[in-house]
Parts: structure tokens; C-alpha cells; sequence
């Protein structure tokens, strides 16, 4: 399959009080037609940043793109006018934020925010997109669809909300679909509801997506490749079966294995990650999972890996082999 | 096989909230029922799971139990005392053998106190200990938490947020409970942070002889972590059993369900699942349904689920379920 959005070597600063937070530091990947993509990691590694940075939706200052391209359909996203990227944002890119809440405008009706990007992008008139709006409501699974227009958003529930936002993301139809911890704040019975949902639009629009998260559980059962983040570095890139079964960072190891298992019959202690997560307020110059890696030989305090390739369509940026312990031939 | 010490019976605890109207005159207009007639017991050294979706009232069980809400009616026994009917000086002196640690390690921490503070306060407050004997007893706790005692100085926003989780542990600790409401303590902190604060509960219980109360959303923690399981559902307890028991051998719909909807993290596993989705939201705790509180959402919901409340019963031994169903 072709790419549909290709982001090289994006690098993403904030300036603080305390300094300059290296929040993302030269992330590099495609994203084929119609694929689901998984990004993992924990808070602070990055994965919202780079999303953001690619749609320009970085408060500038504090933050700044100072490097990289993200390039979808021939041209390069960060290098577009202000009115480009608005036309490609919310119509054939489109977002779906954590907090269902706090993403919607609580003085306007749901039918006015779903309705918005057909007038804007296609040039519906207010009946003709309202007439939409109501049918796309119906699709995520809001029942009195036509009745609920008028109601504004506090009188819907979290996992009610959340398909709002998945009928305003949609709306429009577009390629690819960026949700960031869409199901974080729901739970666990809704968050099933909404993954199973998003993966029937899925495959009816047939869309590409990428798909935040920091629960390697739901990943698992939705994406078709998965970049593992840290540090603001990707670290491990693999096709989701390969990823949980064949971990070749060890840092990917140590989460998989930190995680309770729902088909463990003993109890066994959970391996545990030493340490804490990197402050970012310099790029290290050498791999920033060392301090808390239990691997690390001397090189990987010398020098910062880059992915390498050590299998079909994966990568990972490590210089040990974590079958062997001995640095990579 | 000797049948263990219970160290807590709660005895058809119901916790009320009253919903009013009026500035000057407060009416009560009606009343959020997030506790509504729950038993069970938690043997001595024992993990006790408690589970459901938020809004469930297993908050509210676990600061009832602590008498932090006094309940609305029914019976918390600890240590052979109803502390329901506890008050003044009693009740102060009960409760340090039952402590609870919270949530948000960013919001339970006083940010003006030192870690030294936060720790001691507990024993200057219960007048354990004194002095010097106080002091090396918080650097005792910090050590037995994992932290260095020279932590003892700081101030919370100097730590992470596992840290901070260590600080609280730390706390609850310097009375020498018996009982400890662990109130989600994992579900702020990062993924590999989790696995820490885990094991550490785990060694504490096992050098102290503690028992948890363990509240969480996070099935395969509870799972993990419990040795028996008890699901909650808009107020009432659905199902209580055994850990293994409980996720081998679920009986409750609502806890079929909630089990199927737990993501695996192994995508071999995940393609096989068969997912039980469940319709619509959880109703309003104002206005619970009638009969069997699960029947709007029940896959299986007969015509008696309506009219009459399930019995909460023993269907085999130790597993307990409340379902006309089964």
C-alpha cells in the first residue's frame, strides 16, 4: 500500500521556566492508506507532541516545529499557509482529542459543532449540513439522533460525547483519523463500545488512523503496526503480532512484562521498570533508556542509537540484543 | 482447613447522599444512592478487590468502612467493634488501625509540609511516638518505602508522581495499621511506575501482615494483586469470589461483560475474543431501576428482573452472586 502521510525527522522544543524541554526529538514515519497506527508510550515521551507538531496545532511560543517535514499528498504540512493547513485540518485530517469534555464549546449545540466542518470545508448550507450531522450521529450510535441536535454538550454522557466527537471527526469523510487516548477517560465497558465502533467506521470509510495511547491492551487489538516512544524518540517500530511477541527493545520488554495478565494462572511478581522517565531538558548524547536500562554496555552511554533494522518492517533503536546481552553485529 | 480470621464484617452498609433545594431552608428532595445494602468480609492478611466502573460507589465503600462518610445505615465491624456506632475518642483511636491511601498522589500531599512532616504527622497527632524516636521512625518508613530518609527534609513537588504514591504509603504506615483502603492507588501513575507501587504493597503485606482493601477500575491489576474479588455495580455488590474463580468462571452478566471488555495486550489473543458489548450507559445512582439494578443493560433481563431485587446469594462455595438468572 501507498503512503499516505510520510513525517521525517520532526524535532519539537518548548521553552520553560526551567529551560528548553526536548519534547520531541527527530520522529520519523509513514502511514499507509487505510493502516491503523499505534503510537505508545507513557505521559511525556512525545506521542501527543508529534501529532500535534505534524498538524500545527503547537501553541507557538512556548513550543516550536524546528525541525522536520510531514509531507501528505505532495506537500509539506509544516511548510503550508495558515489557510492551507485549515482546509486539510478537521476535513481531511481529523482529530479526536482525551477529554470529550473539555473539547467541546458548552454554549453551542452538538448539530452546530457537528455540522461546522460541512460548511466551512464543503460548502453546505445550515439545513443540508445539519441533515448530515443528524445521519452521522446515528452511524457512532446516538439514538433520537435528529431530536439531540439542539441539546448542548453537557446533557450527554462521557462515552455519549466521545461518539460526538468521532461524528464531528468524520464528518467530512476523512483520510486519515489521529485519536489521542480517545477512551482514556471513559470506562472500560464504553471504552469497548468506542473501539469497536471506530473499528467498524474503519472499515466501512475505509480510513488510516493513527491511535495515541498509552495502554498497550487496546493497541493490541486494533492497530496493524505500533511505534513505541520514549524519551521523545521512537524506539521500537514492529507490525503489532511481531511487536507483542518477538519485543526486541528493553524497554518494550519491560512493559510488556510489567503488565498484569489477564490468562496468568500463578502469581508471579511483576517485573518492574527501575527508575524514573527522562527530563527532557537536554538531548542526551546517548540513549536515553540507559540510566533505567539493565542492559546498557558501554556504548549505549556513548552514543544515542537510531533505529536499526532487525527484522521485516522492524526497527528498533538499541544497541544490545536482548536474546544474547551482547551489542548488535 | 481452619476457617481465617475476619478482621472486617460490613453488614448491610447503605451510604446516602441527600440532594437539596433551598438556600435558607434546605429541603431534601431526594438522595444519591451510591451505596445501597452491601455485605461482605475481609479476612486477616487478605486482599479484597473491589472493582467496578466509576460511579459505582466503591469510593464510597471504602471511606464508609473508614468512617469517613458515616453511613446511612448498617454495621462496619472491625476488630470486633461496630464502628458505626463509634464516636469522639473511640472511634479516633480505632481508626489507627485502619488507614487509606489515596488516589492522586499530587492532590493528598500537604505541599507546605516536608515529607518528614507529612509522614509524622500521624504519630504526633495520635501521640505514638515523639522526638527523636518520631524522626527515626520517618526515616524508617521512607527506607522501608524505598526512598532515602534524607528525603525526609523535602517537599512533595521535589518527587515524581510514584514517588509521591511512596510518600503516602509511607504515611498510612506510621500508625502500625491493621487495615489499609488502598483507593485506586496505581490508576494516576505511568505504566512502568505501576508495576513498582504493586510490588511494593505486595512486600509490604507480606513482611507486615497487612490486610488491603484494594478499590481500582484496572481489572487485571485487581486480578493480579487480590485474593478475593468483589464487583461493584451502581451501589450493590453483583458478585464476590475468589480471584480465579471470579475471571475463570464469571456468573454475573455484568461481570461477563466487564471481563470480555478488557483489552489483552496480545493481539494473537485479542483476534479470537468475542466481546460482549454492552448497550447504553449506567443509569443515575438518583434513580437507581427497580428490581435488579444491572436489568437496563442486561443481555439477559427477564420479566422478574424488574419486580424483584436479586437476593445477594452463596450459589457455590465462596462464590457469591446476585442475578435471578443463575
Amino acid at each position: 500500500m501507498a503512503d499516505l502521510l510520510t513525517v521525517q525527522g520532526l524535532e519539537t522544543r518548548f521553552r520553560t521556566r526551567e529551560g528548553m524541554v526536548h519534547a520531541v526529538n527527530g520522529v520519523s514515519f509513514a502511514l499507509r492508506e487505510g493502516e491503523t497506527l499505534g503510537i505508545v508510550g507513557e505521559s511525556g515521551c512525545g506521542k501527543s507532541v508529534s501529532v500535534l507538531s505534524m498538524l500545527r496545532l503547537i501553541p507557538t511560543p512556548p513550543g516550536k516545529v524546528v525541525a522536520g517535514s510531514a509531507i501528505y499528498q505532495g506537500k509539506d504540512l509544516l511548510k503550508m499557509t495558515d489557510e492551507e493547513i485549515r482546509q486539510i485540518r478537521g476535513s481531511q485530517i481529523s482529530m479526536v482529542f482525551q477529554d470529550p469534555m473539555t473539547s467541546f464549546n458548552p454554549v453551542l449545540t452538538i448539530g452546530r459543532q457537528v455540522a461546522e466542518p460541512l460548511e466551512i470545508h464543503q460548502g453546505y448550507n445550515r439545513a443540508m449540513a445539519y441533515e448530515r450531522a443528524a445521519e452521522m450521529l446515528n452511524m457512532v450510535g446516538i439514538p433520537r439522533a435528529k431530536e439531540r441536535l439542539g441539546d448542548y454538550p453537557h446533557q450527554f454522557s462521557g462515552g455519549m460525547r466521545q461518539r460526538v466527537m468521532i461524528a464531528m471527526a468524520l464528518i467530512c469523510t476523512p483520510q486519515i483519523l489521529i485519536a489521542d487516548e480517545p477512551t482514556t477517560a471513559l470506562d472500560v465497558t464504553i471504552q469497548a463500545q468506542i473501539v469497536e465502533l471506530v473499528k467498524r467506521l474503519r472499515d466501512e470509510l475505509g480510513m488510516a488512523i493513527i491511535w495515541i495511547t498509552h495502554d498497550l491492551g487496546i493497541i493490541a487489538g486494533l492497530a496493524d503496526r505500533v511505534n513505541v516512544m520514549y524519551g521523545g524518540y521512537i524506539i521500537e517500530e514492529a507490525p503489532v503480532k511481531e511487536l507483542y511477541t518477538n519485543p526486541q527493545h528493553p524497554y518494550t520488554i519491560g512493559l510488556l512484562n510489567s503488565l498484569p495478565r489477564m490468562d496468568e494462572t500463578d502469581h508471579r511478581r511483576l517485573a518492574s521498570i527501575d527508575g524514573l522517565p527522562p527530563v527532557l531538558l537536554e538531548k542526551p548524547g546517548y540513549c536515553p533508556f540507559a540510566p533505567r536500562c539493565h542492559l546498557a554496555v558501554e556504548r549505549c552511554w556513548n552514543e544515542n542509537p537510531s533505529l536499526l533494522r532487525v527484522g521485516d518492517q522492524h526497527t528498533t533503536a538499541c544497541w544490545v540484543d536482548p536474546g544474547t546481552g551482547r551489542e548488535r553485529q | 482447613m481452619t476457617s481465617p480470621e475476619v478482621l472486617l464484617r460490613v453488614d448491610r452498609l447503605v451510604k446516602h447522599f441527600p440532594i437539596t433545594r433551598g438556600i435558607l431552608i434546605q429541603r431534601q428532595i431526594g438522595a444519591v444512592h451510591a451505596v445501597d445494602d452491601v455485605s461482605f468480609v475481609i479476612y486477616k492478611g487478605e486482599t479484597l478487590g473491589l472493582v467496578g466502573e466509576s460511579g459505582c460507589g466503591k469510593s464510597t465503600t471504602g471511606r464508609t468502612i473508614l468512617q469517613l462518610y458515616r453511613p446511612t445505615s448498617g454495621s462496619v465491624f472491625f476488630e470486633g467493634r461496630d464502628l458505626a456506632k463509634l464516636s469522639g475518642e473511640e472511634l479516633r483511636k480505632t481508626r489507627r488501625r485502619m488507614q487509606m491511601i489515596f488516589q492522586d498522589p499530587y492532590a493528598s500531599l500537604n505541599p507546605r509540609m516536608t515529607v518528614g512532616e507529612i509522614i509524622g504527622e500521624p504519630m504526633l497527632i495520635h501521640n505514638t511516638y515523639s522526638g527523636k524516636a518520631r524522626q527515626e521512625r520517618v526515616e524508617y518508613l521512607l527506607k522501608m518505602v524505598g526512598l532515602s530518609p534524607a528525603f525526609a527534609n523535602r517537599y512533595p513537588h521535589e518527587f515524581s508522581g510514584g514517588q509521591r504514591q511512596r510518600i503516602g504509603v509511607a504515611r498510612a504506615l506510621a500508625l502500625e495499621p491493621s487495615l489499609i483502603v488502598c483507593d485506586e492507588p496505581i490508576s494516576a501513575l505511568d505504566v512502568s511506575i505501576q508495576a513498582q507501587v504493586v510490588n511494593l504493597l505486595e512486600d509490604l503485606q507480606r513482611e507486615l501482615g497487612l490486610t488491603y482493601l484494594f478499590i481500582a477500575h484496572d481489572l487485571s491489576m485487581v486480578r493480579h494483586i487480590s485474593n478475593r474479588v468483589a464487583v461493584m455495580y451502581l451501589g450493590i455488590i453483583a458478585e464476590l469470589a475468589d480471584r480465579l474463580e471470579l475471571y475463570e468462571n464469571p456468573l454475573h452478566p455484568y461481570t461477563q461483560a466487564l471481563l470480555s471488555a478488557v483489552p489483552i495486550p496480545d493481539p494473537i489473543a485479542e483476534e479470537k475474543r468475542q466481546r460482549i458489548i454492552l448497550q447504553g450507559d449506567v443509569p443515575s445512582p438518583v434513580n437507581p431501576p427497580s428490581g435488579c439494578r444491572f436489568r437496563t443493560r442486561c443481555p439477559i433481563a427477564q420479566a422478574i428482573c424488574a419486580e424483584v431485587k436479586p437476593e445477594f446469594r452463596e450459589v457455590k462455595p465462596h462464590h457469591w452472586v446476585a442475578c435471578h438468572m443463575v
